[in-house]
């Protein structure tokens, strides 16, 4: 037993994706296709005035120019357009509904023809007249218009007067910038046309099943009418959780042309998706002389469109961290010209937690505390909002392990006291903090009686590990070896799974895995107990095993018959079962994972410029299923707040409401020079509480702290705090 | 019709060998090496990530050489021996980057792996990267947003024979 | 990508003889930066001449011991050729800071001249841009002007120039070579690129229907102190903010000559001669490179957002030259700026 859970197991995926055989969303054929390409607003607001498709029409090789004048019906109600992660106010964006322009890189017509380029050639020739509108994009420039959320969390005592009273106290903005997500893969979706009005379509998105019941009602089709496939992601971020713009066009083209249609977006294109929103992070910390936290006050600024309310929790997380008898929070947002933002790896806490550990890294520094000293001054073992105990938390050993590997006791605290030679040396720590989040998905198992098992799920794979993890857990669970496992995810017809998101597929998956395994073990054992002097003819479920192609006794595992034996005599090749997970209900727990980050800066002072030279990030998230993809999955996330922290910006021309880097040569994500040593660490978490494997997830911890570690090392360096992120050379030089 | 039709530039006549095989394909001069690899070849190992030449996922070797397939015209091509990430496993057996590109988990969503695969391809036949600081530098072209970098550098330096 | 009509050409006469039978054709070699602008609409030639198998890919020694490079030889096989690592490794070490290995084996010396500015606005066919669209307007001097110019600068454009390989070439006194129609010529490489003035949309004073044929190195190459120094916003594959060439010819500690030229500053690869001459006979210290420093950016001016690259430009400045008095070994791959 647990022969692969808990290991290094290589990705199972792992030979297709290095041999090229792996096949995205873009790249399935299909006889007779065509290939749409989107012609994009080029204003903030207003409306077309004229849209004039004549000259590409005349394009050999065209075939249609799709816009709001003659497309086919979409549904008209919001409630169609709501798929499974809209955010619950506000009307969501219709692709070539009507003549609104809601904001810039809008798609206000897609051009089909029978080659990519000639599509794409053909679009510089439409030509379109705006009645445009006057337009507001920036932030800072309407942060007076900022309201109030209408859920903000409840306040704990008097946050205002403790702050007023406080022996130090800490007020500053820190500002994060929109951010996008930039996946390597582009937006695609081949929509294939099966006749009848039927379609399968290959679409790049983090939920298939979404995509799906989307489909279906903004088309109006029923559920077998359209069947959403999706083997593999490249990169997503959350970026593809919400149906995307070329799916709609490219479904609306197949359905117009009755012919398989491919739309997959430009790099720039995919700058007018969704984005971690710009936010205003008013945060203020007010301490006792004692060094313990009396107020916590955040406030969050932060965009939104003119048609959603977009808002995550940036603002809370000190509950989960920081003792405190006061506290206060508010989200306020700011509707704009632009897209809807959407979720973003860590979406609230990558931006909120790096406020507040910058905060509380300047409150350490007018306390003359040690920052981890300050943070274990005001350890809190319960969630202070809900008042809860956790199901487990092991920050704490995150702190010590991490201090450690790290050799945090040889820092000299005063800034600008660490050299290489004439580099200023900077080290800075955080904390990192993310919920352990489960939910409903179903697995089935078919096994058959040569000892292979295929295990299906609707899940995503968006390069997180759920085919590995998948198939380490049933390996587990039938007793068989992991290339007797073949994993098929990703189809809408498969059993049921939300989008692949909050890092809860992980946990999900696994114990859906674990539940169907149950069924087919019962199964088993019915048959095994039937046979003529069955060792297990009165053995109980719960008193047998499967291991080593048997079903085996628990404590005895020479009473056995092996699978083939029992399924011979009970005369049938394949035992199929698909069980919904099933979690206990448990509200007297807080689930979390958490982290403690140690970053070394060097910087050459007087150029600006700064190295990441290390990294360590030592990670509380119960039980780790795959060491080798759970490493990585840290590691990602390292380098996703190296990028927050250093390099990441989407720019916006306010005077044209444009984005004027919306490409990956200008918006700058790290390259493999700015990647230096990053040890992951794994601090031992057993989890009684939160289910039965005690596994939390791993897709967003690994980023949340790490830009404040990183901000606070370059303070520790040149004594210089910068709090608007990212932090680009020049803002050093001052 | 009042207005004749648009008439896109004639197809061109354009002999590639493309992992070891002589293919003839008729193109219109726009058509990249990238979009005649995954269009036309149905080679979709490698990757359009940004059609821009930032990104390298469309990285192949011509020749020998890695260069960005995205920013090469297939018509100027004519002639070239190509290499894409489906011709360098032989046998069944895979090329030494690919099997340590799966030992080090050097990838996850799988989309840059290609690209960073040939590339170090590349990288090895240059000869110019003798460490972990130089490989970095070198690869610098390929981006992996997944952030696996430190494990590509492992696996360079895996087939580099290197532990 | 537009609609255009592709020719190979056989030789320099027929590209040049191409060139002059298609008004508004556009020469290829490496496509690197054309092909790039073709599909943002920024560039819509009628014809490409694709001149990639020209022969001219040779290294010739020239009769006053220099070096002629063909313009063909690819920006990788200039920068690791062993002429170039062994005389004249400053210019090794600016190619090897641009681009990508991929885009390095691809890029041409010519094409590499010819490379069009990064401006933001340039590139978006949404804006005005008087360098795209004469006439239009420039977006950039009221708007996104971080990585912009700060020397040479007009009201027309701001735009800079995003070669790094130039910012050797100027430094080394390259020539360039070029034929066309009415024969061939040379022109120093510092008067090769143009200042915006109000015709930023030329950016060279290549002549229609020219080619470049060549660069040739004089045979000074500077190989013992030099040093080539970009401060950009990732450690790799990212455009100058700003860079400095220096190269300094050293007697003990004095300066017999020394070289300046950086980029990122302005339209085209910038260069002192005043501030040059000041170093001449000097001691190579701190103090007088920074007053050369304060020479060659002397009218330098900022707009909103790229006040930085002033006093950025006047230490990496005083580091360049410092490490090329020191003769500080060259790396891209170790980050650490010594």
């Amino acid at each position: 037993m647990n022969a692969y859970v808990g290991t290094p197991t290589s990705r199972v995926d792992g030979r297709a994706k290095v041999t090229g055989a792996a096949k995205y969303a873009g790249e399935f054929p299909a006889d007779g296709l065509v290939h749409g390409f989107i012609v994009e607003a080029t204003i903030p607001r207003g409306r077309i005035a004229r849209l004039d498709t004549s000259a590409a029409l005349k394009v050999n090789g065209v075939l249609d120019v799709l816009t709001h004048a003659n497309r086919p019906p979409l549904a008209g109600n919001d409630e169609a357009w709501k798929d499974e992660v809209a955010p619950e106010k506000g009307s969501p964006f219709r692709p070539l509904y009507d003549d609104t322009i809601k904001f810039s890189g809008q798609p206000i017509a897609l051009v089909v023809a029978e080659d990519w380029e000639t599509a794409k050639f053909a679009a510089t020739l439409v030509r379109v007249e705006y009645k445009p509108s006057s337009f507001a994009t920036d932030l800072e420039g309407e942060r007076s218009s900022a309201a109030e959320m209408d859920k903000p969390l409840k306040p704990r005592g008097n946050a205002a007067a403790a702050l007023a009273r406080a022996a130090v106290r800490h007020e500053a903005d820190y500002v994060i910038p929109t951010e996008h997500h930039n996946p390597m893969e582009l937006f695609a979706t081949t929509a294939v046309w099966d006749g009848g009005g039927k379609l399968t379509v290959y679409d790049k998105t983090q939920g298939v099943q979404n995509v799906h019941k989307f489909l279906c009602a903004v088309f109006g089709k029923k559920p077998d009418d359209i069947r959403v496939v999706s083997p593999y992601v490249g990169g997503a971020f959350g970026s593809g959780l919400r149906p995307q713009h070329q799916v709609v066009l490219a479904t609306l083209a197949a359905l117009a042309l009755k012919r398989s249609v491919r739309v997959v977006l430009t790099r720039q294109q995919m700058y007018g998706l969704g984005y971690r929103p710009m936010t205003i992070e008013r945060v203020g910390l007010g301490a006792k002389s004692d060094g313990t936290l009396d107020a916590v006050t955040h406030e969050a600024i932060a965009i939104t469109s003119r048609y959603e309310d977009f808002a995550r929790n940036d603002t809370g997380w000190a509950e989960q961290l920081y003792k405190s008898p006061n506290s206060r929070f508010s989200h306020k947002l700011v509707h704009l010209d632009v897209a809807t933002p959407c979720d973003m790896r860590a979406p609230g806490a990558a931006s909120g937690v790096c406020a507040l550990e910058c905060a509380m890294d300047e409150l350490a520094v007018a306390l003359k505390l040690d920052p981890i000293e300050l943070r274990l001054n005001c350890y809190s073992d319960r969630d202070q909002s809900e008042n809860l105990p956790y199901t487990s938390k092991q920050l704490r050993e995150c702190y010590a392990r991490g201090a450690e590997a790290f050799g945090w006791s040889r820092r000299n605290p005063a800034p600008r006291s660490m050299h290489d030679n004439h580099e200023l040396v900077g080290w800075g720590m955080a904390t990192g903090v993310w919920e352990a989040l489960q939910m409903p998905v179903a697995v089935r198992i078919a096994l058959t009686s040569n000892g292979h098992a295929e295990v299906s799920c609707a899940a995503s794979d968006i390069g997180t590990g759920t085919y590995t993890v998948v198939a380490q857990v049933a390996a587990d669970a039938l007793g068989l070896p992991i290339e007797n496992i073949s994993v098929r995810l990703a189809d809408s017809t498969l059993p049921q799974a939300p989008v692949e998101g909050g890092s809860w597929m992980a946990a999900s998956s696994a114990h859906a895995v674990l539940a169907a395994a149950e069924e087919v073990r019962k199964e088993l054992l019915s048959l095994a107990g039937k046979m003529p002097g069955s060792p297990l003819a009165n053995a109980e479920l719960a008193d047998t095993v499967l291991i080593d192609g048997n079903i085996a006794g628990i404590s005895d595992h020479s009473r056995a018959v092996s699978i083939a034996d029992a399924m011979r005599h009970g005369n049938i090749e394949r035992i199929a079962k698909e069980k919904l997970n099933h979690f206990d209900e448990d509200k007297k727990h807080a689930r979390n994972t958490h982290s403690a980050v140690f970053a070394e800066v060097k910087i050459d002072e007087q150029l600006g410029v700064i190295r990441v030279t290390r990294i360590v990030s030592a990670v509380a998230a119960g039980r780790i299923l795959n060491t080798k993809t759970g490493r990585s999955q840290i590691m990602g996330g390292v380098v996703w707040g190296i990028g927050m922290a250093l390099h990441e910006e989407t720019v916006m021309d306010h005077r044209f409401g444009r984005i004027m880097n919306a490409n990956i040569a200008e918006y700058h994500i790290p390259v493999n020079a700015d990647v230096h040593d990053i040890d992951v660490i794994f601090v031992d978490e057993p989890d009684a509480h939160i289910n039965k494997l005690g596994v939390k997830g791993l897709g967003e911890i690994g980023i949340v702290g790490v830009p404040a570690a990183i901000a606070n090392a370059v303070y520790h360096a040149t004594g210089k705090r910068i709090r608007r992120f990212p932090i680009t050379l020049d803002k050093l030089l001052g | 019709m009042a207005e004749a039709a648009h008439q896109i530039a004639e197809r061109i006549p354009i002999n590639l060998v493309v992992n070891g095989v002589g293919r003839t394909l008729n193109l219109v001069p726009w058509t990249t090496l990238l979009d005649a690899l995954r269009d036309h070849l149905a080679l979709t190992g490698t990757k359009k990530g940004c059609d821009h030449g930032q990104c390298g996922a469309c990285t192949v070797l011509v020749d020998g050489r890695r260069v960005n397939s995205c920013l090469t015209l297939a018509v100027m091509m004519d002639g070239a021996e190509v290499t894409t990430v489906e011709g360098l496993a032989s046998d069944g057996t895979l090329h030494p980057l690919q099997q340590a590109f799966i030992d080090q988990d050097a990838f996850q969503c799988g989309y840059c792996t290609s690209g960073q695969i040939c590339s170090a391809a590349g990288l090895l036949a240059e000869g110019h990267a003798r460490d972990a600081g130089e490989i970095r530098e070198l690869m610098s072209g390929n981006l992996c947003r997944c952030g696996a970098y430190p494990n590509i550098v492992a696996a360079i330096q895996q087939a580099m024979g290197r532990p | 990508m537009n609609n255009f009509q592709y020719s190979r050409a056989t030789d320099v006469t027929d590209a040049i003889r191409l060139l002059a039978a298609n008004p508004g054709a556009r020469l290829i070699a490496g496509g690197t930066n054309l092909i790039d602008l073709m599909k943002e609409n920024v560039e819509r030639p009628s014809r490409l001449i694709d001149i990639s198998r020209l022969p001219l890919r040779k290294f010739e020694e020239t009769a006053d011991g220099g070096l002629r490079i063909g313009a063909l030889v690819p920006n990788s096989d200039l920068a690791y050729h062993p002429l170039i690592e062994q005389r004249y490794p400053l210019l090794a070490s600016a190619i090897l800071a641009g681009a990508s290995a991929q885009l390095r084996n691809m890029a041409s010396v010519g094409g590499n001249l010819m490379q069009r500015t990064r401006c933001a606005y340039f590139y978006d066919t949404a804006t005005p841009c008087n360098k795209r669209n004469p006439g239009s307007g420039c977006s950039a001097l009221d708007g996104l002007n971080r990585n912009h110019a700060i020397l040479g600068t007009s009201a027309s454009c701001i735009a800079t120039n995003p070669s790094d390989m130039s910012v050797a070439l100027a430094a080394l006194n390259a020539l360039v070579h070029i034929a066309g129609p009415a024969g061939e010529r040379v022109i120093a490489l510092t008067d090769f690129h143009r200042l915006p003035g109000d015709a930023p949309h030329v950016d060279t004073n290549l002549g229609a229907g020219e080619i470049i044929t060549a660069i040739e190195l004089p045979s000074r190459g500077f190989a013992q102190n030099y040093s080539y120094l970009k401060i950009r916003d990732r450690l790799s594959y990212a455009f100058a903010l700003i860079s400095v060439a220096a190269a300094l010819d050293l007697n003990g500690n004095a300066i017999r000559e020394a070289r300046l030229a950086l980029g990122g500053v302005a339209h085209k690869p910038w260069r002192s001669l005043e501030a040059e001459a000041a170093l001449r006979g000097k001691a190579a210290t701190p103090d007088h490179f920074s007053h050369a420093a304060d020479l060659l950016l002397q009218g330098a001016t900022a707009r909103a957002h790229n006040g930085f690259k002033i006093e950025l430009a006047r230490r990496a400045i005083v580091r360049t030259l410092t490490q090329a008095a020191d003769a500080t070994p060259q790396s891209q791959s170790h980050k650490k700026i010594a």
